[in-house]
């Protein structure tokens, strides 16, 4: 299977870890990742505001890609799949937003929302499939104990992301069961880490981080995993909790031996 | 200006039931002089002046914490969303300023942090 793929700016600078690692996996699992040509960073927070147009055109131009390409968009970071995903929800179901992006856009084909977009975990759970994944694995993470952080934007709003159950999400404790390790519940798994607020109020970005780290270490994680570079980064520097923090893709990279 | 707010955030706050769910589930409520759930009753009443010079705008992280658990989808991120834009809007009314950035900046600092950043705090 060959699919789109959207990068980001982060993982061609500080989180080339979680690109890397999650190319390879692919290349191990048999998905060919393309990038996206001339792609443009997603703007990293979702334009709330519902007259906003010139804020969604990246997304959508990555997403007219995909399509000509007639492939899915796999993403990997949650704040480049948040954006992508509502951008391209907006385009399926908001006439005056499609409209607009269209007539400034001029593409040989109007777009209407047609890609499917599809995180990288989504891929492994729905076009792999957990109980596939398991079989690819040579190298089983036994006995370590993993706290899966989910945080915002992957999971919210659910009537738009679509991604799990918004409140107790499964997919990445079913991820790490695939890849031989112990999941570990946690209260926070699915609260703020602090997001942009370090630019801002580290005093608050910090008490935040500290509540997810902690409650982690509470339940007994030796370590853990997101799919969000901010989330990595708040975790790690904002938090005195010291726990190693990992990309999801660098545990999978390991598992399948490609690391 | 009640009625451009409700035009920017797509949101009708008259359908508030003042629970109080997204001001409790809210990360940043502590720091906020006014709280989520006031945001609807004060679209509602006019009260957009005092919205417009609240420090809530500035600490709202975009968690989407109230908008998923806001059971009369009144969510109001984006009614907080709406006024800052509005603040943005005005000429001069940046909150972040480049020159501002150096000092801000560690080496581990991912540049999604910045991207982030100048679209919540910048025209
Ligand atoms: S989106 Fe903003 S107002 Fe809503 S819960 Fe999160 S920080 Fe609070
Ligand atoms: S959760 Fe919704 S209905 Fe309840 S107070 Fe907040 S805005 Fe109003």
């Amino acid at each position: 299977m060959t699919y789109s793929y959207f990068p980001g700016c982060t993982l061609k600078t500080k989180a080339k870890d979680l690109d890397d690692f999650g190319k390879k996996s692919a290349e191990a699992l048999g998905i060919t990742l393309e990038e996206v040509q001339d792609w443009q960073c997603c703007g990293a927070v979702y334009p709330l505001a519902a007259d906003e147009i010139a804020t969604k055109l990246s997304s959508v131009r990555a997403l007219a890609y995909a399509k000509e390409k007639s492939q899915p968009l796999v993403t990997i970071c949650s704040a480049c799949h948040h954006v992508i995903k509502r951008v391209n929800n907006d385009m399926q179901s908001k006439e005056d937003i499609r409209t607009r992006v269209n007539n400034y856009l001029g593409l040989d084909e109007a777009y209407n929302g047609e890609t499917e977009v599809i995180h990288y975990l989504e891929m492994l759970r729905d076009k792999i499939g957990f109980d596939e994944l398991k079989k690819k694995v040579v190298n089983p993470l036994k006995g370590r104990k993993i706290a899966a952080y989910y945080g915002c934007m992957l999971l919210r709003p659910n009537k738009e992301m679509q991604f799990d159950d918004p409140e107790n999400p499964t997919i990445m404790e079913d991820f790490i069961r695939a890849i031989g390790a112990e999941p570990i519940l946690y209260a926070f798994r699915n609260e703020c880490c602090g997001g942009y607020m370090t630019m801002n109020d580290k005093a608050l970005a910090s008490k935040m981080a500290d509540k997810v780290v902690n409650s982690a270490k509470i339940k007994g994680a030796g370590e853990i995993i997101t799919a969000c570079p901010l989330c990595l980064y708040n975790l790690k520097e904002n938090s005195k909790g010291d726990l190693p923090v990992y990309y999801f893709t660098e545990l999978l990279a390991e598992a399948l031996g490609v690391k | 200006m009640s009625e451009d707010i409700i035009a920017i955030s797509g949101i009708n706050p008259r359908q508030c039931m003042k629970c109080g769910k997204c001001s409790a589930t809210c990360p940043a409520f502590e720091e906020m002089d006014i709280h989520p759930h006031q945001f609807a009753s004060m679209v509602v009443e006019g009260r957009i002046d005092e919205l417009l010079a609240s420090e809530s705008i500035w600490k709202c992280l975009s968690c989407f914490a109230c908008v998923e658990r806001c059971p009369r989808s009144v969510e109001p991120a984006k009614l907080i969303e709406a006024v800052r834009v509005s603040v943005l809007r005005e000429r001069g009314g940046s909150f972040l300023s480049p020159d501002e950035i150096p000092a801000k900046l560690d080496p581990e600092l991912p540049s999604q942090a910045i991207a982030a950043a100048f679209r919540k705090y910048r025209k």
